[in-house]
């Protein structure tokens, strides 16, 4: 019957547009702003750069070793060592980074920098609303910015950050364990009775 | 306009780009009408590169004789973005997310083709359950591609949205499944060589599952509204065809050739990764015409949900990575490697020469969807300017990939 494909056509829409109102399956939309679909656990937007305590310059695990700088596809990190050094989480002297920029124009969410990241010291974020109306500076995050604590890093991926934590956990002991027996090979060539701490 | 003139125009077609794009279009042109024949003439209209039918930016310089075509050239590189050269000044692994915006929409096939050629070149093994993820979200990704092209075939065809978006409500399905396992919809960026980055999350597996049962649902109701309609079948049967020995002599691969009733398929020629132990038919075509190619894709992917439905359910556990495999300082050793793959456009290629530093000395891309448009001409000769719009949608093209 000619029209026939029309009709059939017809059919199926209006009879999804009054399943709409009945069944919440038909209804695929979200109407953002007002409503958000909930983020996945492994969604990645920009990078930012984890703390560990309270103090954000304390406590930032970069130690400015720019790898994520050298394999950043687009190239939009741009790093600055510092002059002197801090104590990183095992309490041994490093460097950290005096300039830590990211550009966002340019960034591309590949993760490639978390990826190769040694130190676990840059992670994704989940924030996907990021345009401004600044489009000069606006749009480059200086270290200030970038610096999220460890706790909202256990917020947007809870279960990377575990295993991250994990590891670091055993990575301390195996060294405090290395540098303790180091302390009493060394006490033991010495002789003396006095038993050195933990050398960090 | 009188069939000498239009013999007589198109006789000797100018060079393209010899004497500039000034002196070309004179040539085509006739100045004057010809006589006795007042008003008629050849036209050279310039499709694109801004039409919302040519799937990106991508121009057709198309010579009418009212509405037929008489000769039309590809005019591509507006999406040019260096893509080989780029690749050849950074690290083997910073090429990775690049891959994923050629064909933007197959990040994970591109990201495989790309991963096979380099654990050629540094003779990495890929592990069990890698191999299956592999196939896995391949498939996932040739269901999806195959089922927006179809939308997008029937939007050219005047079927403006309501197809479209229930082919993309489909794919969102797909892509959610790509985003909770690699973080990210499209540009996923998830093979490594020798390997995934990151093993499946809890959960899904079920929720793939779901999704590769529900499909067929959905392919029926598909198929049942365009199986038997007359526009689409007017449209679509005998338009475009496309000889078995022309496209074989051009060198179109996949849905394209297979189409034209060419039995090639590169997961059966091939077997790459695992996929000689998954029993699937390959769709052939008789005639070649956009009606063959689309209901191609459609038989495609019935049969990927049949490896999906068995790549699921026998995915074992295991590492997903080589521990071989270095993240950094990746040096392979000098040589050369090509690694092609059925990707849901075509044979996807890369073709790379070491030299033993971090970057590769030479990169080449050999693109389906390139390829598969040198012949649009061939195809498009003699039909109206309307067909010419769906046999472009039938090539299936990303202008990502065309220029990268």
């Amino acid at each position: 019957m000619l029209g026939e494909g029309i009709l059939k056509g017809m059919a199926e829409t209006a009879r999804n547009f009054v399943g709409s109102y009945v069944s919440k399956d038909r209804l695929v939309t979200v109407q953002y702003p007002e409503e958000r679909l909930p983020l996945k656990e492994a969604t990645r937007q920009f990078p930012f750069l984890v703390y560990d305590g309270d103090d954000w310059q304390k406590g930032l695990r970069c130690v400015a070793c720019q790898i994520c700088e050298k394999e950043c596809p687009p190239k939009c990190i741009y790093i600055e060592k510092s002059k002197d050094k801090k104590p990183d989480y095992i309490g041994k002297p490093q460097l950290y980074p005096a300039t830590f920029d990211i550009d966002l124009s340019v960034c591309m969410s590949c993760q490639i920098c978390v990826e190769v990241c040694p130190f676990d010291a840059i992670k994704m974020d989940t924030e996907y609303e990021l345009s401004t109306d600044d489009r000069f500076g606006g749009l480059l995050s200086h270290k200030e910015q970038l610096a999220k604590s460890n706790g909202h890093y256990h917020q947007i991926h809870p279960t990377e950050a575990a295993e991250v934590d994990g590891h670091l956990a055993a990575e301390k002991t195996r060294l405090e364990a290395k540098a303790k027996a180091a302390g009493e090979a060394k006490a033991r060539a010495k002789a003396s009775p006095a038993a050195l701490g933990p050398i960090r | 306009m009188s069939a000498e003139t239009v013999t007589a125009a198109a006789a000797e077609p100018p060079a393209f780009g010899a004497a500039g794009p000034a002196a070309r279009h004179y040539e085509i042109l006739p100045k004057t009408p010809p006589a006795g024949d007042a008003g008629s003439g050849l036209l050279e209209v310039s499709m694109g590169p801004h039409h919302p039918s040519t799937h990106g930016v991508f121009r057709m310089d198309v010579v009418l004789d009212g509405e037929r075509v008489v000769k039309l050239k590809p005019v591509f590189g507006y999406l040019h973005r260096n893509h080989e050269k780029i690749a050849e000044g950074t690290t083997y692994l910073s090429s990775m997310p690049y891959t994923d915006r050629l064909d933007y929409f197959c990040s994970l096939t591109n990201n495989w083709a790309y991963a096979l050629a380099v654990e050629k070149l540094a003779g990495l093994e890929v592990p069990e359950r890698a191999e299956f993820i592999r196939v896995i979200t391949a498939e996932l990704t040739r269901l999806q591609n195959h089922v927006c092209l179809i939308g997008f075939l029937l939007q050219d065809m005047g079927a403006l949205g309501t197809p479209l978006m229930y082919a993309f409500r489909e794919r969102e399905k797909i892509l959610d499944l790509f985003e909770s396992l690699t973080g990210a919809r499209m540009m996923c960026n998830y093979m490594r060589f020798g390997g995934c980055r990151v093993d499946l999350p809890e959960g899904w597996l079920e929720a793939a599952k779901t999704v590769v049962e529900e499909y067929p649902r959905f392919l029926d109701e598909f198929e049942r509204f365009l199986g038997g309609n007359e526009i689409l079948l007017a449209r679509t049967q005998g338009v475009g065809a496309l000889p078995k020995e022309l496209a074989v002599n051009a060198g179109v691969t996949g849905p394209m050739l297979r189409a034209s009733g060419v039995n090639y398929d590169i997961r059966k020629v091939d077997l790459y990764g695992i996929y000689d132990r998954f029993d699937f038919k390959v769709p052939l075509g008789e005639r070649g015409d956009v009606f063959d190619r689309y209901m191609i894709r459609v038989l495609e992917m019935r049969e990927s949900l049949k490896i999906l439905s068995r790549a699921l359910a026998d995915i074992p556990s295991g590492p997903i990575i080589d521990p071989k495999a270095k993240l950094r300082g990746f040096r392979p050793k000098p040589g050369e490697a090509y690694g092609r793959i059925e990707a849901p456009k075509g044979e996807l290629g890369f073709y790379l020469i070491s030299d033993g530093s971090p970057n590769p000395y030479r990169y080449r891309v050999r693109p389906p969807s390139f390829i598969n448009l040198t012949i649009l001409e061939d195809m498009c000769l003699n039909h109206l300017v309307a067909d010419v719009v769906i046999i472009l949608g039938s090539v299936d093209i990303v202008l990502g990939e065309v220029d990268r």
